[in-house]
């Protein structure tokens, strides 16, 4: 607890200019850029697959029905 | 028609989004947000893609609700899911970028509080079709037509209540600031409006086939 309001203590008052050579980057950028658009390509991937799959589904219950309807003739 | 020209629009749906990421990577970095900004190629065609989806839905369920066309619902469920998707992915982006640009996940500010608030509706509009029961499907299209309504205050509310997200004015004043990024953003936007009809298309065949299958029961039972 003391370690961080000596921390505040020591903060300049105001805004004062970076010292040359010591800018970083805070949160890195590239990971969120590239997790933007990868979670873009795994939820149409994922979307492209839910439809497909229940279009079987319909498909396939269908086919059943027309079997059926076909064996009771 | 849209049998016809299905898979030619589809290969170039799928060369244009094979292209996006390349000239992404290759366009300049905006001057403040360098690196992180160019979330906002895709970012911003997919709200676009979701406005236009969001455009059909209310179309449709308004000729739905007034004139019982089947087909109108067809559209009206198909690009209701679209809505929620591209929403899925708005948000998302969006809070990728909030984290760099803004330094948090979340923020409660009016244009992505709105985003959530429609997106909510349409998943509500979903959720009344699968559970509602029988007459859901006009409960669902009068959702449709209030969740199509409230789009536009969700497109001006960055400009209505000044917040940290930035206003419509970045994307109308891009072409003189920042040319390169203007193309190529609206190059997305092309992109994501082609996979709308595709997507759209093929939602709405699978419920084409939902509604023969249910006349084949009918048929069936008689």
């Amino acid at each position: 607890m003391n370690f961080f309001v000596a921390i505040q203590q020591q903060a300049p008052e105001g805004f004062v200019p970076v010292a040359p050579g010591t800018l970083v980057e805070q949160i890195p950028a590239a990971p969120l850029v590239m997790a933007s658009y990868a979670f873009f390509l795994l939820l149409m991937l994922f979307y492209l697959w839910t439809i497909w799959r229940r279009i079987g589904k319909v498909e396939g219950e269908m086919q059943a029905l027309e079997r059926r309807k076909s064996g009771s003739k | 028609m849209m049998k016809k020209i299905f898979v030619p629009l589809a290969l170039v749906t799928a060369a244009m989004f094979a292209y996006a990421p390349y000239a992404i990577n290759n366009v300049a970095y905006q001057s403040t947000m360098l690196l992180v900004q160019k979330i906002f190629y895709f970012h911003f065609a997919t709200w676009m893609a979701m406005t236009a989806a969001i455009a059909v839905c209310g179309i449709a369920s308004v000729i739905y609700l007034f004139k019982g066309s089947r087909a109108a619902d067809w559209y009206g469920v198909a690009s209701a899911e679209l809505i929620v998707v591209f929403g899925l992915f708005g948000l998302f982006s969006g809070s990728l970028w909030g984290r760099k640009a803004w330094g948090v996940w979340w923020q409660w500010d009016a244009r992505v509080t709105m985003a959530t608030m429609i997106v909510l509706v349409f998943l509500g509009y979903i959720m009344v079709r699968k559970y509602g029961g029988p007459g859901s499907e006009k409960l669902a299209a009068a959702m449709g037509i209030f969740g199509a309504a409230t789009s536009p205050f969700v497109y001006k509310s960055v400009d209505w209540w000044r917040t940290i997200h930035p206003q419509t004015s970045v994307v109308k004043e891009l072409g003189t600031t920042f040319p390169e990024a203007a193309r190529l953003v609206w190059f997305c936007v092309a992109a994501f409006l082609l996979l709308t009809v595709l997507l759209l298309a093929a939602r709405v065949r699978l419920e084409a086939m939902r509604s023969k299958l249910d006349d084949m029961y009918l048929a069936a039972e008689d």
